[in-house]
């Protein structure tokens, strides 16, 4: 992977930027000790580092604006970060680049539970926008697993889902409106307090998932939902990965929706065994179906669940009957990423593909394993087909996180070829961004710069990442193409 | 024209030399100029994997169509789009392209989502001439820029939809609606009351002085959750229960807004529920004679005048013909629901739905954006369109 060369001439204005950001800035916090930027060097992508040129925390919208108008004027690149938990490198900044994190924006402005929605500045984290509204029995969706470190501005950016968006969507499907500055400093609202607000066109579906390219998102309006009055999972162990996956199309079929459906190959069984000690079955693969409601629905749903599950000759059926099993069921799911982590180094991956090809998908990753020598686990949000396969690499081995790099990008291939996509999920950031050819014509890229070219003309936010350099060398250069001025 | 092809389509929009009128099958008056660009040539169901709750399907592919063969595998479209023909009283089959141009979504949006929530892939043919797709027809997808979304709700001012591809759910085994006699602020309330439950209200509408509120699902689980409800919202009002049958008719009515079919001027405003209410309704109903329904728990009105109802309008407006009544009506609306002492701060939007045909050159049927939306929204629109040819009279 490759980033541009950092611009000669906005380093060489290095000292007047900070300054001038210092001086309009005076409340503000405005890192360029190199020491102090180590610490925004990379984001959950740690294969790839490099400081930034100096980081701005604004602690307002105003200021946000403030900051990059003068970024603007210095024509210096910018780089919108929140908790840098981006498994894509999002937030990877370049050497001439400004951050500008909001991490000082983390107010909860306002909630209002006759219209059922909350309004936040994006700098909170996402599991403490539910912690804000359940005591009053409501909870914010969108549940990914780094709900307690990562930002709802980095969700925005991403369009993040988590286990339960089978039932209830992803970050676009619950968000209603955003204050976000445009790269001159011009701030706009977007959307409202309502669904579908404004009566234009749906720019909000646009900036959700646009990967801090169009504009720094401060503050935004959040659909809250009333919890449910309860949820409980069932594990259902098979010994083949196909029956697992009929299993999971039957279920579907049977007009149950789950709220989550969850899947795991025998490697990943295995390492989080090893690891959680959940009291998982040795077999080919494990679901844990998730489904909601009073005791008395959520029993009926499982005894639906069952019977089908049933059909297929489960190895292993176990259903929860308290909390404490119910966690425990979870348990090892939760803990896959850390128990990977104990194993070795490891590269997550998250491509999604129709449901109906898992088995196929599953079978092929476990050839190529064999042919790159290198072991992989697969988890997998079965009901939306969105995988995460995690592949094992060591890092201090020459080569190996190379090799890994093209395992992973045979993979993510394969799911375009079967009909799916390269990320489900995480976002394309640099880790997918050379890999967009392989989904995309070029005209359908093209289509998706001219976008950007509205909002930044100039190129000069987040510009390095989802599309693959050579497409967007002469726009970064500050040469756009004829039509579009 | 009609092309049979996307190929054919991207021919004819390269060689065009004016505008064009895109239409579905035209049940609704687009009131744009150029010639027409009959969309249903590109028809046809190309895939539908029930097991994956997936359906892709050329545009001009009818809404009985596709819901026919959902029904076969007890599956349905989830956001339950809007059929506005006896509404307009025109003819034609509404199609998948029109649902998506138009973002609709029905009483279900409440707790289901609209259409583009559901919308998984597209390829359409921009003003250009050019074959463009993005998304795709998995569920989970964030690879590159969401013109998925983009498209939803575009009227067809980006370009042609040629191909949607579409999430589908399950059917629920049956529903149920209660039914409580309350009305105005009280009917806000038991709609606010029972959204703020566990028991997933698939639909809340208000209508003649009552509010309903739809529960869908398994057998059991309606009978429970109806019960659980019963005993919330009857505290507010008395309360009665409509089966299956009757409840699915109802919905059928709210969803292709057959109440106010009746009425020459319809239009259709939203904004928060709150603000709809104590913000707009208390306010116009002291000065304007009209009909409401409302859907989406109180978050969408639909407002419809008769001639009689516009014509007294028309004395308010310093009128003289209904047309001028439902003119000023309409302007006034716009006013109220971008002015904050309305909207509570949280925006609001009117969409001019239904008049006689004389009346669109007098109006801007969607509503006006704030400059720098404004700003933002041509932009794009000069980047897909060029030429500006594409329902080129379309949303301001
Ligand atoms: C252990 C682990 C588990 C994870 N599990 C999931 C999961 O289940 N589901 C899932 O979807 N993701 C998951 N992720 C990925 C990651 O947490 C999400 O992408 C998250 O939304 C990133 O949020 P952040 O605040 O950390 O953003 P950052 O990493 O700081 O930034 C992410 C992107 O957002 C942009 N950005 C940040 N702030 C703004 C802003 N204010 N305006 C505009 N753009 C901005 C950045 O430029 C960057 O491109 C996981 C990550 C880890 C490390």
């Amino acid at each position: 992977m490759q980033m541009p060369q950092p611009d000669a001439r906005v380093l060489a204005r290095k000292d007047r930027i900070i300054a001038r950001l210092r001086s309009a800035l005076p409340n503000c916090p405005v890192i360029s000790d190199p020491r102090e930027l180590h610490a925004y060097e990379c984001d959950a992508l740690t294969a790839y580092r490099c400081p930034p040129m100096c980081v701005v925390l604004p602690g307002s919208t105003e200021e946000v604006s403030a900051a990059l108008r003068i970024c603007h004027e210095e024509q210096a690149p910018v780089v919108p970060r929140g908790a840098g938990t981006s498994l894509a490198g999002g937030a990877l900044p370049t050497a001439d680049s400004v951050i500008i994190g909001v991490a000082r924006l983390n107010r909860f402005l306002e909630t209002d539970y006759t219209n059922r929605f909350i309004r936040v500045q994006t700098g909170v984290t996402n599991l403490s926008v539910t912690g804000q509204v359940q005591e009053d029995g409501f909870f914010y969706a969108p549940d990914p697993s780094s709900q307690l470190a990562c930002a709802i501005a980095g969700n925005i950016a991403m369009n993040s889902g988590g286990a339960h968006c089978l039932k209830y969507g992803v970050t676009t499907n619950n968000l209603l409106g955003v204050t976000m500055v445009m790269m001159d400093g011009e701030v706009v609202e977007i959307g409202g307090e309502y669904p579908d607000a404004g009566g234009g066109l749906n720019l909000l579906g646009l900036i959700c998932g646009s990967e801090g390219q169009l504009g720094i998102v401060t503050e935004a309006t959040l659909r809250i939902l009333h919890a449910p009055e309860g949820a409980r999972p069932v594990m259902i162990g098979f010994d083949s990965n196909e029956v697992a996956g009929e299993c999971v199309s039957d279920i579907i079929r049977a007009g149950i929706l789950p709220v989550a459906i969850e899947f795991m190959d025998r490697p990943c069984i295995r390492a989080c065994e090893a690891f959680a000690k959940a009291g998982y079955p040795d077999v080919e693969a494990l679901l844990i179906v998730e489904v909601e409601g009073s005791e008395d629905e959520i029993n009926h749903q499982l005894s639906l669940i069952k019977d089908i599950a049933m059909k297929h000759n489960p190895a292993e059926f176990r259903e929860s009957t308290s909390s404490e099993e119910s966690a425990a069921i979870w348990l090892g799911r939760k803990s896959a990423f850390g128990a990977m982590g104990q194993i070795n180094d490891y590269m997550c991956l998250d491509g999604t593909i129709p449901v109906s090809e898992l088995p196929y998908v599953l079978r092929r990753i476990g050839e190529m394993s064999k042919d790159y020598g290198l072991d992989v686990a697969n988890v997998f949000h079965a009901g939306d087909g969105n995988m995460h396969p995690l592949i094992l690499f060591d890092a201090n081995k020459p080569g190996d996180l190379e090799l890994c790099e093209e395992f992973g990008a045979d993979i993510l291939k394969l799911c375009v070829e079967v009909g799916g996509c390269l990320t489900g999920e995480h976002g394309v950031g640099v880790e997918k961004r050379d890999l967009m050819d392989h989904q995309y014509a070029p005209v359908d890229i093209e289509a998706q710069l001219r976008v950007k070219d509205v909002f930044d003309p100039a190129w000069l936010l987040n510009s390095a990442k989802v599309f693959p350099l050579a497409h967007t060398e002469n726009r970064r250069k500050g040469a756009l193409p004829p039509s579009a001025s | 024209m009609k092309p049979t092809s996307e190929t054919e389509l991207a021919e004819m929009i390269r060689a065009a030399d004016g505008p064009l009128c895109i239409q579905g099958a035209g049940t609704r008056d687009l009131s744009c100029d150029g010639d027409v660009l009959d969309a249903t040539g590109l028809s046809g169901v190309t895939l539908y994997d029930p097991g994956a709750l997936t359906l892709v399907a050329g545009a001009g592919t009818t809404l009985t169509e596709v819901e026919n063969l959902l029904a076969k595998e007890g599956q349905r479209l989830a956001f339950e789009p809007r059929r506005l023909n006896a509404l307009l009283g025109s003819a034609g089959e509404t199609t998948l392209g029109g649902i998506v141009a138009t973002n609709s979504a029905g009483p279900a949006r409440i707790g289901l989502g609209n259409c583009a929530d559901h919308l998984l892939g597209v390829r359409f043919v921009n003003g250009r001439g050019e074959i463009v797709k993005n998304g795709g027809r998995v569920m989970k997808n964030v690879t590159g820029y969401d013109l998925v979304k983009l498209m939803a709700g575009s009227h067809g001012t980006l370009g042609v939809l040629t191909e949607v591809s579409l999430k589908v759910l399950p059917k629920p085994e049956t529903e149920a609606t209660l039914a409580i006699n309350a009305g105005g602020l009280k009917g806000l309330s038991a709609m606010t009351t029972a959204l703020a439950s566990p028991y997933e209200v698939t639909g809340a509408s208000l209508l003649d002085g009552k509010v309903y509120l739809r529960i869908e699902g398994f057998t059991d689980s309606v009978d429970y959750r109806c019960r659980k409800l019963k005993t919330i919202v009857g505290a507010i009002a008395d309360v009665a229960l409509l089966e299956a049958e009757a409840s699915c008719g109802l919905w059928k009515d709210v969803c292709n807004i057959k109440p106010l079919q009746h009425c020459e001027y319809v239009w259709k405003m939203n904004m928060k529920p709150t603000a709809i209410f104590s913000g707009f309704l208390a306010a116009a109903s002291q000065v304007f004679k009209f009909e409401t329904m409302l859907d989406y728990s109180g978050g969408q009105c639909w407002i419809g005048m008769t001639s009689d109802q516009a014509m007294f309008a028309a004395a308010e407006v310093s009128g003289v013909t209904p047309q001028d009544g439902a003119v000023g009506f309409h302007q006034s609306m716009q006013e109220a629901v971008s002015d904050e002492t309305v909207n509570e701060g949280g925006g609001g939007d009117v969409q001019f739905i239904k008049a006689p045909e004389s009346i669109w050159p007098l109006v801007s049927r969607f509503q006006p954006q704030s400059s720098a939306l404004a700003r933002i929204q041509s932009g794009l629109r000069a980047q897909f369109d060029p030429r500006g040819i594409l329902n080129a009279g379309l949303m301001g």
